[in-house]
């Protein structure tokens, strides 16, 4: 029977063996050639794919994004409240918290203050121009600041496990059970409202989604091949969780701080609603708070800075639903 | 396993995992109460009008505030096992029949909303995953990306000048007429008119949520094999969507409420205030103004317990939709 | 003899792509018909459109005859009467084949009560009776369990439970035992070689396992790049197979050589991959075929009848390849 083997094979299919060689696919192991057949079938088209993806780096993720119609109005909504924010003290220098003319100038009225003026007499525009900066430096910064806190604390309870896992895995809970915007508003009364205590208070009640989600993708990650080749060598933890583990799990983190980024633009205006933003300056949140109380006189002062708001905020929600879709390939199938 | 017994096992689990949340929250709360700026005897003296050294410092000792942090956080927690947070002297009530009074306002607005918006976002999800990639998906999902942008207080003020300053449909403020005298299905409509506005510009936000999840879940389960062999038994499209697609994307999407829950008492606090609710929201930015501190933590503790105790409901409907989870392993 | 089941040039198109190019079989009554090929071939697309299941967006031309009734043009709502009541499917993952949420009780009794208008409850007595029709112990249990309580064998039982429930004439097994322990593999054949006994029913077994061809089918039809290429009785095919592609199955096949050899030495690989003939102007199989002539190129070879029963698709003449036993095979 041994002999059957050569005598089963045409001299021609053993040329073809011979050619079989260049397609380099590994001799299956003997318990996976009986269940699956693996050496004729037709080479996983997607793994193929991927194997290839990761050779040249980041490059698929961006273009996908480039290509996402969505992503780009995104960026270019983002990029103009950015632009406007930075140019800001070129285009209304002083103050604008100043009195500028008579009050309740409406849209239009008044060519020199092209979105009227409020109950003070000041200059609707050069608020919410202003009003960028505001939002922008609050939802940035506490964003860097969530990422910093979570991303420290869910890589030690991701990659330490054990009891440690245990303890700050129930404190992200306990974070995770206080309403977040009840929390906010007793930190900031608290503290007393000024930019710094705004932003570092959104910074404190963010961390636990971020700490969550790096948490998980380290657990993932950390039995992975590469980590425990490189832990083998003998590298230190402070190695392996920057060098290896790190740059991979950021891509989900990458995609939820541009929603963080949003959110906390929103905290920030709804506590400068409520009159919990910093009094010294003009804010989009505080200027509906103020145009609150004339709404029925004076709907465009309530209308206009939440326009801001809503522009700025589509536009980093949609980019970040053009970074989930480059960066996140399994959910983006779903999407179709 | 019966369904009943797993979802009794849930239960101890869910029971023993919950107690030291709401121990960590109880010394948390307790320890931003020492950070808060001035003590019951400062509230107190400043009711008085006036207070020399000596009977403040009387006063300190009366309420255990000159003993040293670990005993006053033990006390603490003796008064919290007696139902009692404090004594409010701006309302004059104590903290906790103060929170007891206010706390239906918000668990009703909360209540209307998330369900409203589980029910029309799953509406809406389905049918964006029912024509995924044509029109009506598209216009869904334009419409939710902007629901999901805007701030829950600006919608309310932009739904007060519509339906109450231009149209006078509905009223802009409040939860029921003043004085009005109704009873029974006449003061339930009159209520229900009142709560129209705020639970709107609550669910807002949540609605396109659960829209964008269910159309993503709903598109995931399609394509299980489970579907295609409910297909291969000749079930009809309303009986393949309602019982096997929909039925397991509701599991992800319970698990997406129960984390809300503690979103949606934070996005009540604001519109409670936009629209004068008389709820939790309402008396927390009364206090803040007041900078009633005994108040605030108040809320944020009982705010927090609704959470827990919320969650936990969740965690054991879950157990019932999926009966995957709750086996003992 | 009317055959149960006429397929007549069936193709399906997706956009510009052609996976199934016209392809013609018979099915008869309480026939164990099997499909073989690798993935890519194009059978389980056949299988799908033979019970009204491709993507919407699918193109498909040809013709299917069920019990002489004309099926190519039915409506949605005409299709779902034929399935699960004339047709009957199981699919290759018992592990996700079944919805998590339901009970199998109520996954057997859905079924039921859709084609046969029955109350609650005879469909469950008659649910515990097709479980224990399908050898599942203590049916009377087992009714009310979900299916992660069950182990893989035992889920693939309740499909087949499912899929013959109504007393369907046909049964379609897209890669049923696949993914399943070899001796399980044969408890589950053995089941449906019992039922389309006792039940009369025709089975089409789609696998790309020569061992379980050789041993359960009645016909064999090899398909490669869409089409077939070589049909007939098992064990004239195995031995005497015509087209170049049966013979590279047969050799890379590990069962040909009877479990304890393929150890030793290197299997055969049919070189190439379906992917790459899949555009290919003449035979698909031409690339990787190891006695192709230049006039392989020029056009697609048609089916042709060689003796009784026997087809293939192929115009060269075998002569000089080996044989291959169908005792080694069916030894297996």
């Amino acid at each position: 029977m041994t002999s059957s083997q050569s005598t089963a094979l045409s001299p021609s299919l053993l040329v073809a063996v011979g050619r079989s060689t260049e397609i380099a696919s590994p001799p299956p192991d003997a318990a996976e050639a009986e269940k699956e057949w693996s050496y004729t079938r037709a080479p996983d088209a997607l793994s193929a794919r991927s194997a290839y993806q990761s050779r040249r780096g980041l490059r698929r993720e961006i273009r996908i994004f480039l290509t996402n119609p969505n992503a780009i109005v995104g960026v270019l909504f983002l990029a103009s409240v950015v632009v406007t924010a930075l140019l800001a003290p070129l285009l209304y220098p002083g103050d604008p918290l100043e009195m500028v003319s008579r009050p309740f100038l409406w849209p239009g009225q008044n060519a020199d203050y092209p979105l009227g003026t409020d109950s003070m007499g000041r200059d609707v525009l050069a608020g919410i121009v202003h009003g960028a900066r505001i939002s922008l430096t609050v939802g940035i910064v506490a964003t860097a600041l969530g990422l910093t806190i979570g991303i420290g604390i869910g890589a030690v309870a991701g990659y330490f496990g054990g009891w440690v896992d245990e303890v700050l895995v129930k404190i992200i809970e306990i974070f995770q059970t206080l309403p977040n915007f009840v929390l906010l508003v007793v930190l900031v009364a608290i503290a007393q409202p000024t930019v710094t205590t705004v932003t570092a208070a959104i910074g404190i009640i963010t961390w636990p989604t971020v700490a969550r989600l790096t948490r998980a993708e380290f657990r993932a990650i950390r039995e992975k091949d590469y980590v425990l080749a490189a832990r083998s060598l003998g590298y230190g933890h402070a190695r392996i969780v920057f060098a290896e583990i790190l740059p991979n799990a950021l891509p989900p983190i990458i995609v939820t701080s541009s929603v963080m980024v949003a959110g906390a633009i929103l905290m920030e205006a709804a506590l400068s609603f409520m009159g919990l933003g910093d009094p010294n300056r003009v804010s989009w949140g505080s200027m509906i708070g103020s145009g609150r109380d004339v709404i029925r006189t004076a709907w465009y002062l309530t209308a206009l800075p939440g326009l801001a708001i809503v522009f700025t905020v589509i536009s980093l929600n949609l980019i970040s639903d053009g970074l989930n879709d480059a960066l996140n390939p399994r959910f983006s199938e779903e999407r179709r | 396993m019966s369904t009943s017994k797993r979802i009794l096992s849930r239960a101890r689990r869910v029971i023993v995992q919950a107690i030291p949340t709401a121990l960590g929250i109880v010394i948390l709360n307790f320890f931003l109460l020492q950070l808060a700026p001035g003590d019951a005897a400062d509230v107190l003296a400043a009711e008085a009008g006036s207070a020399t050294v000596e009977t403040m410092a009387e006063i300190r000792s009366r309420f255990g505030l000159d003993l040293p942090v670990i005993q006053q956080l033990l006390n603490y927690l003796n008064n919290l096992a007696h139902f009692s947070l404090g004594y409010s002297p701006r309302y004059g009530m104590p903290v906790a029949d103060l929170i007891g009074q206010r706390l239906p306002g918000t668990l009703i607005l909360m209540s209307v909303a998330l369900s409203s918006a589980i029910v029309i976002g799953v509406f809406l999800g389905s049918i964006m995953a029912l024509f995924s990639g044509r029109l009506p998906d598209r216009i869904i999902s334009i419409a939710s990306l902007i629901f999901y942008s805007v701030p829950g207080f600006w919608i309310g003020l932009m739904l007060i000048l519509t339906f109450s300053v231009k149209l006078g449909w509905l009223p802009s403020g409040g939860d029921s007429t003043i004085g009005s005298g109704l009873t029974g299905i006449h003061a339930l409509l009159d209520r229900a008119r009142f709560i129209v506005l705020p639970a709107v510009s609550l669910a807002v936000f949540y609605l396109a949520i659960y829209a964008r999840l269910t159309r993503a879940a709903m598109l995931e389960v399609k394509s299980q094999d489970y579907v295609r062999t409910a297909r291969a038994k000749g079930v009809s499209p309303l009986r393949l969507t309602l019982r096997h697609i929909l039925r397991n994307a509701l599991i992800p999407i319970t698990t997406m409420a129960g984390m809300h829950v503690s979103g949606l008492l934070g996005g009540a606090v604001v519109v409670e205030t936009v629209f004068s609710w008389p709820g939790l929201g309402r008396l927390a930015f009364e206090a803040v103004m007041a900078r009633d501190f005994s108040v605030l933590l108040g809320i944020l503790l009982l705010s927090s317990l609704v959470v827990i105790f919320v969650n936990a409901a969740v965690d054991l409907l879950q157990a019932w939709l999926d009966p995957r989870i709750g086996e003992s392993r | 003899m009317t055959p149960l089941m006429e397929v007549h040039d069936f193709a399906v198109g997706f956009g510009s792509a052609q996976p199934v190019k016209g392809v013609s079989f018979d099915v008869t009554a309480g026939e164990m018909l099997a499909i073989v090929g690798e993935s890519g071939s194009g059978k389980s697309l056949t299988a799908l459109g033979l019970i009204g299941l491709l993507p919407s967006h699918a193109r498909k031309t040809g013709s299917i005859r069920l019990a002489g009734r004309d099926l190519s043009d039915l409506s949605e709502r005409q299709w779902r009467s034929i399935r699960g009541r004339e047709i009957g499917m199981i699919f290759q993952e018992p592990m996700t084949s079944l919805n998590p949420v339901l009970t199998v009780g109520e996954q057997i009794v859905e079924v039921l009560r859709i084609h046969d208008k029955i109350d609650r409850r005879s469909a469950r007595k008659r649910a515990i009776e097709l479980l224990d029709l399908v050898n599942i112990p203590e049916a009377g249990r087992r009714i009310d369990d979900y299916p992660h309580q069950l182990s893989g064998g035992m889920r693939q039982r309740v499909m087949i439970a499912i899929g013959v429930a109504c007393n369907p004439k046909l049964l379609i097994a897209d890669e049923a035992t696949t993914a399943l322990d070899v001796t399980i593999q044969a408890q589950i054949l053995q089941l449906l070689d019992n039922l389309r006994l006792n039940l009369n029913m025709a089975v089409i077994l789609i696998t790309h396992d020569l061992g379980i061809v050789a041993q359960w089918a009645d016909r064999v039809m090899v398909m490669y790049a869409g089409r077939k290429v070589e049909e007939g009785l098992p064990q004239p095919v195995f031995e005497h197979p015509y087209h170049p592609y049966t013979r590279g199955l047969l050799a890379a096949s590990p069962r040909a050589e009877v479990g304890q050899h393929y150890r030793d030495g290197p299997l055969l690989e049919i070189p190439g991959s379906i992917v790459s003939s899949l555009h290919e102007k003449g035979c698909a199989f031409r690339p990787r075929c190891p006695d192709a002539r230049a006039s392989c190129g020029q056009a697609v070879p048609p089916i042709k009848l060689i003796s009784d029963g026997r087809y293939a698709a192929c115009p060269l003449v075998p002569s000089q390849f080996g044989r291959v036993s169908h005792d080694a095979l069916v030894g297996a």
